[in-house]
């Protein structure tokens, strides 16, 4: 945990975002829109937030991260490459054979806690590392970014419900509402109604943000920290698919697609000039 | 003979290694009155969670459970704890080799009268083909207390299967079991028997018979369909050429295609499969259900004999 300031926090998120779309630039593959909507929270999770020792990855009592929407993972990479887990030229091998980097999160990765890729699978594994914590009594926290598309998937309201039932307010998790998905946006491929009333259905406390305004994902941090009341935290973020660059925002064809050379030099210009 | 459910003997070992090692957790679905892990979460609350009517979350906590340093042993039916929950495992438990095990009663055409729903009758074949996993069958109720203790002490991702109905008592308490290895119950020079679970004691059974005829029988207890004893099968074949496989389990992709694959490649060897023959089953008395499929100690004889 650190007090980086928003203002320092802004810049890295901006730093990370345009090592997220290099990678995938170099890469010529991966998921940019995703890992732009979810830059902000990332950012403040690993550079403010999370108790984490990047040279020692396994630490115990280390604050954990699970990237439940692991298609997103260049962004989680560009964290971590920062952070020193591993040489950060190794930012340079997404997708390449015998890189740590997968296109989804494997854990001979330093810093991943959990691999996954699956949908609606990571917030289950979430909750085991919660529930770990309790039952050991420690002081460590749990840290997972769902996709709202992901929320379709049985499986993430199975883990709510255990969630709730064992008292998990060491479980912090982040809705990143971007209303995009493959196929469409979520209203026309399967409506969510409202995310937020659904987690609070399920127990959690739920704290409705923008998810891309870094002010507001430190200030909810901290108020996450005064409620020890033995309920989930849900943190229902609305974000803009492809946020910060120009053609990717809200354009759903930018979800699982790389760059080419003129687009991905206009994307570091915005990134630069935009934040 | 003496006939006990091998779910007995996971229920009560599970309680006494929950006891050494605190790190031994049991996660539930629902269902562990039948699976007998009542007394572990009487005497171990602290060890033990129940997720509830859900199986994929069961094997995702578990998952999260064992990242942290613990054992989790995830408790559900043969039929849940491979099908319902398998992309979970794959993902989840296999790719990630965490030390979960998934510890299933209701294995085969045991659950019996419940029908074919509860018949678990692939889930060997399908764990068998993850890369990671270990896939085990105790053949009785002394067994499954050796191979539970067994797997709780050897790292990795493995899937143990038990009987819902009782099977005969076939082991002395002192029978030393490794998981991986063949355990040899009689040796024998023209037919090797090989089963496992509970088809080892229609094995034992069908060596008599044949001893009676004057063939002599080599039965092995395969309990560990993956990693196969590859060593023991092919000393089967280098040693008697002839084998019959014996398991409540489908014909395709289970003990009898473990055994196949090794003797195929060595080009030598003769093999009769008895298995459930790619059939669903029904609500039915277990002997009539594993007659049906010709599951029985004569036919064990009758292919030994076709073999000669």
């Amino acid at each position: 945990m650190k007090n980086t300031s928003v203002a320092e926090l802004k810049n890295i998120a901006k730093d990370l975002r345009k090592k997220a779309v290099t990678m995938i630039y170099e890469a010529q593959s991966g998921h940019p829109g995703g890992s732009l909507s979810a830059a902000d929270f990332v950012t403040a999770c690993y550079f403010r937030e999370m108790n984490v020792d990047p040279k020692n990855p396994k630490w115990e009592d280390r604050d954990r991260f699970v990237l439940s929407k692991g298609h997103v993972c260049p962004i989680q990479y560009a964290a971590l490459g920062t952070l020193g887990y591993f040489p950060e030229e190794e930012l340079h091998t997404l997708r390449q054979e015998g890189s740590h980097l997968q296109g989804h999160p494997n854990m001979k990765c330093p810093g991943i806690d959990i691999a996954t890729g699956s949908l609606g699978q990571g917030l289950a594994c979430a909750v085991g590392m919660a529930l770990a914590g309790k039952r050991d009594g420690k002081k460590y926290r749990v840290f997972s970014a769902v996709g709202d598309g992901e929320c379709q998937e049985g499986e993430i309201w199975e883990a709510c419900q255990t969630a709730y039932k064992y008292q998990l307010d060491n479980l912090i998790v982040f809705v990143d509402n971007n209303n995009l998905q493959i196929d469409g946006t979520t209203d026309e491929v399967m409506p969510n109604i409202d995310l937020g009333d659904k987690f609070a259905a399920f127990g959690f406390d739920v704290y409705r943000i923008d998810g891309n305004d870094m002010q507001q994902i430190v200030d909810t941090f901290e108020r996450i920290k005064m409620r020890h009341n033995g309920k989930p935290k849900c943190i229902f973020a609305q974000t803009v698919k492809g946020k910060g660059v120009s053609y990717m925002e809200n354009v759903g064809s930018w979800h699982g697609v790389a760059p080419n050379k003129e687009e991905y030099e206009q994307a570091m210009k915005e990134l630069e000039e935009g934040f | 003979m003496k006939k006990i459910a091998t779910r007995q003997g996971f229920g009560e070992e599970i309680v006494a290694l929950g006891k050494e090692d605190n790190g031994i957790y049991v996660v539930d679905v629902d269902i562990g009155k039948s699976c007998k892990t009542t007394d572990f979460a009487k005497q171990l609350p602290n060890q033990h969670v129940n997720v509830g009517i859900a199986e994929q979350n069961a094997a995702g906590v578990a998952a999260g459970l064992a990242t942290c340093g613990k054992t989790p042993f995830v408790v559900t039916y043969a039929v849940f704890g491979s099908l319902r929950m398998c992309e979970m495992i794959r993902q989840e438990i296999a790719y990630t080799n965490l030390n979960v095990k998934i510890a299933c009663s209701h294995g085969g055409l045991t659950p019996a009268n419940d029908g074919a729903s509860h018949q678990a009758i692939e889930d060997m074949g399908v764990l068998r083909t993850i890369p990671n996993m270990t896939v085990i069958m105790p053949a009785d109720y002394v067994a499954a207390k050796k191979l539970v203790r067994a797997a709780a002490t050897t790292y990795g991702p493995m899937f143990l299967r038990f009987t819902r109905d009782n099977i005969p008592v076939i082991y002395d308490e002192d029978v030393v079991l490794e998981i991986g290895k063949a355990h040899q119950i009689q040796d024998g020079k023209d037919v090797a028997i090989i089963a496992n679970g509970d088809t080892v004691c229609l094995a034992i059974e069908a060596a008599k018979k044949l001893a009676e005829e004057g063939l002599s029988a080599r039965v092995l207890d395969m309990h560990t369909i993956k990693p196969l004893d590859v060593e023991a099968v092919k000393a089967c074949v280098n040693d008697i050429g002839k084998i019959v496989t014996v398991e409540d389990h489908n014909i395709l992709n289970g003990l009898g295609s473990a055994v196949c694959e090794v003797v195929a490649e060595m080009g030598a060897g003769k093999v009769k499969r008895i298995g459930v023959q790619d059939q669903f089953g029904e609500s039915a008395p277990y002997e009539r259900l594993m007659a049906k499929n010709g599951i029985t100690i004569e036919n064990i004889v009758a292919q030994a004999k076709a073999l000669q």
